[in-house]
């Protein structure tokens, strides 16, 4: 691109030139490289268990390749659709209602006058996010006891106390809430600096038109946080089934499997605890080409109806 | 000019403040029930319910019984030199890495970049990579919580873009004085980028600090696992080995000694809480401006 016209090294002039001068740079990022080849590209290798009855005495090497006998087993267990089921509408539900959270409470935030005030619930409201994952579900499940926590508020409103952990009609709301209990004030900070990057002479134009509150915020503050929203958005849905496994590992248990249980943590069970290498190796496979499916279709749909896009 | 305040707006700003309040309540009134329940007696937590404004006949026997529990030592004392050593790692790399990365005129470079951020994307899944530990001999072994988690490559992507900030002119007059590699990092490169890396630094720490899961899976020795996952057993698992209680105490002390087990893993980080935060808040920025 930069060459000059007519005139073009040989590679392996280039490679020599290259080498001379940077071979001590190499040195350095070897390490580096040692690294992304053990832990990222071996288990790349490795997962190639997936098609092999593999077990740990035998090893990769002898172990015989039953080609996609592991995922015929899982499309056709009665596991299959459950499972499908809960990671989409649990992380669907995340989505829904975890993903305007921020954003509202933000806006809300941005209208505070009183500088104080929004220090504090500023400060306050970031806090749950610098609780590990363990604590929270430690706490949510102390609280979801029938004499918990929550359900002396339910008692408060009217309701009846029941050990909400154990029945599998409550266990989505527990996690999408506990979700947003921890990450609100952490997500809204993203928006508000957005936010207070809005040229403050877009106000006035809009007052001097005429346009209310709520007109400015259609016009004026919406679009201005607008690429923030886009981009947070196709990350959101790139990442729709690539739930994690610890906060289900951490609050689930066999009682609620049936609204609880996703792919990953069904995963981890008959992996780890069953040692079911291949057959799990099959699955996690099987998610990990659904998400990047979802990755490369919201960022293709994001960059065809909006100018935004991940690449 | 004074500006007319409509009715409808004052209305606005009346519910804002407090629906904002409420979710300021409801953000740390959680906690504060913890805290206060740690040190209240068992005996009335386990008759009364709602919520705790005070301690309840204050008393410490839930903390004592947590400390005499080995495994809660043990395991700070995993999760304090797991932190130490990997945070030493974490730094080095990210840095070496970082550096590589933004220089200029380098033949390899975009190569190894895309084979670096394919694994962003793509990996083996959890069954692979535990089974790489194990080849490895890193089960059963606090190595195998350090050297597994050595480079988060987000992490690297942000230091690499404020490397890149730096003007080669910098940079390349060094070179041109003979200065080798280790002396522009050491001596341009992290001096002008020292508020990336401390942010990086908060997050690799962090990220050590809550990690759980796989220190659950591969200690067998249950005084190797680090303090997030002795807390799992301990919350989670329900196990209190170590920490029964008889007589009088015995009511209702499993609901303090969770209590104060919550409250000994997580008052440090809510002491140093106010010191970093503004760090975290500026991190999240520099992780936005990425794109």
């Amino acid at each position: 691109m930069h060459r000059k016209k007519g005139y073009q090294e040989s590679f392996s002039k280039r490679l020599k030139t290259d080498l001379r001068r940077n071979w001590s740079l190499y040195l350095l990022v070897l390490p580096v490289l040692l690294f992304y080849i053990a832990f990222k590209y071996k288990p790349m290798y490795g997962a190639l268990i997936a098609f092999m009855d593999y077990t740990p005495t035998k090893g990769m090497a002898n172990s015989e390749w039953v080609g996609l006998k592991h995922f015929s087993r899982f499309f056709s267990s009665p596991y299959f659709w459950r499972l499908l089921k809960n990671t989409f509408l649990l992380s669907f539900y995340n989505l829904l209602f975890g993903f305007p959270a921020p954003i509202i409470l933000a806006l809300l935030l941005n209208e505070v006058k009183n500088a104080k005030f929004k220090k504090f619930t500023q400060t306050v409201t970031y806090l749950p996010h610098f609780l590990s994952l363990v604590v929270i579900c430690g706490m949510v499940t102390d609280f979801s006891l029938i004499n918990g926590l929550f359900n002396s508020v339910i008692e408060f409103f009217g309701g009846t106390r029941t050990p909400l952990l154990q029945n599998p009609d409550y266990y989505r709301t527990i996690y999408v809430l506990s979700g947003i209990w921890k990450e609100v004030g952490w997500g809204s900070i993203i928006y508000l600096a957005a936010l207070s990057g809005i040229d403050t002479q877009l106000y006035e134009a809009a007052k001097i038109d005429g346009a209310g509150k709520w007109k400015q915020m259609i016009h004026v503050t919406l679009p201005g946080i607008t690429p923030q929203i886009v981009i947070l958005l196709i990350m959101k849905i790139g990442n729709l089934m690539s739930m994690g496994y610890e906060k289900t590992i951490l609050l689930y248990n066999p009682s609620i499997y049936e609204t609880a249980d996703i792919i990953s943590s069904y995963v981890y069970r008959s992996g780890l605890m069953n040692q079911e290498w291949g057959y799990s190796t099959a699955i996690g496979l099987f998610n990990s080409l659904v998400n990047c499916t979802l990755v490369v279709a919201a960022n293709y749909i994001s960059r065809k109806t909006t100018e935004n896009s991940l690449w | 000019m004074k500006i007319k305040v409509s009715r409808g707006e004052k209305i606005f700003q009346v519910f804002n403040y407090c629906f904002l309040s409420l979710v300021a309540l409801i953000c740390i009134y959680p906690i504060w029930h913890v805290a206060m329940g740690s040190v209240s007696s068992g005996t009335r937590l386990a008759t009364e319910t709602g919520v705790i404004l005070w301690p309840m006949d204050f008393t410490t026997i839930a903390y004592e019984k947590v400390f005499k529990n080995p495994l809660i030592l043990t395991g700070y004392k995993n999760t304090i030199f797991v932190i130490i050593v990997s945070l030493m790692l974490n730094m080095i790399l990210t840095i070496l890495a970082a550096y590589f990365f933004s220089r200029p005129k380098v033949m390899f470079k975009k190569p190894l970049m895309l084979m670096v951020l394919f694994t962003m994307y793509v990996d083996g899944g959890i069954i692979p990579f535990y089974l790489t530990l194990k080849d490895f001999h890193l089960t059963d072994n606090l190595w195998g919580l350090i050297i597994p988690f050595m480079i988060s490559t987000y992490n690297m992507i942000i230091l690499r873009t404020s490397f890149e900030a730096i003007p080669a002119s910098l940079t390349e007059a060094a070179r041109i004085d003979g200065a080798g590699h280790i002396t522009i990092l050491l001596k341009i490169i992290i001096p002008l980028s020292k508020a990336t890396l401390a942010v990086i630094a908060l997050y690799y720490g962090v990220s050590t600090w809550n990690s759980w899961f796989w220190g659950s899976t591969i200690m067998r020795d249950k005084a190797k696992l680090p303090l997030q996952s002795v807390l799992r057993e301990i919350l989670i698992s329900n196990d209190t080995t170590g920490m029964e209680a008889t007589g009088a105490d015995a009511i209702g002390i499993e609901i303090s000694i969770k209590y104060a087990t919550i409250m000994v893993a997580t008052v440090p980080i809510l002491l140093i809480y106010p010191f970093i935060q503004k760090y975290f808040t500026k991190g999240v920025m520099i992780g936005a401006v990425k794109e």
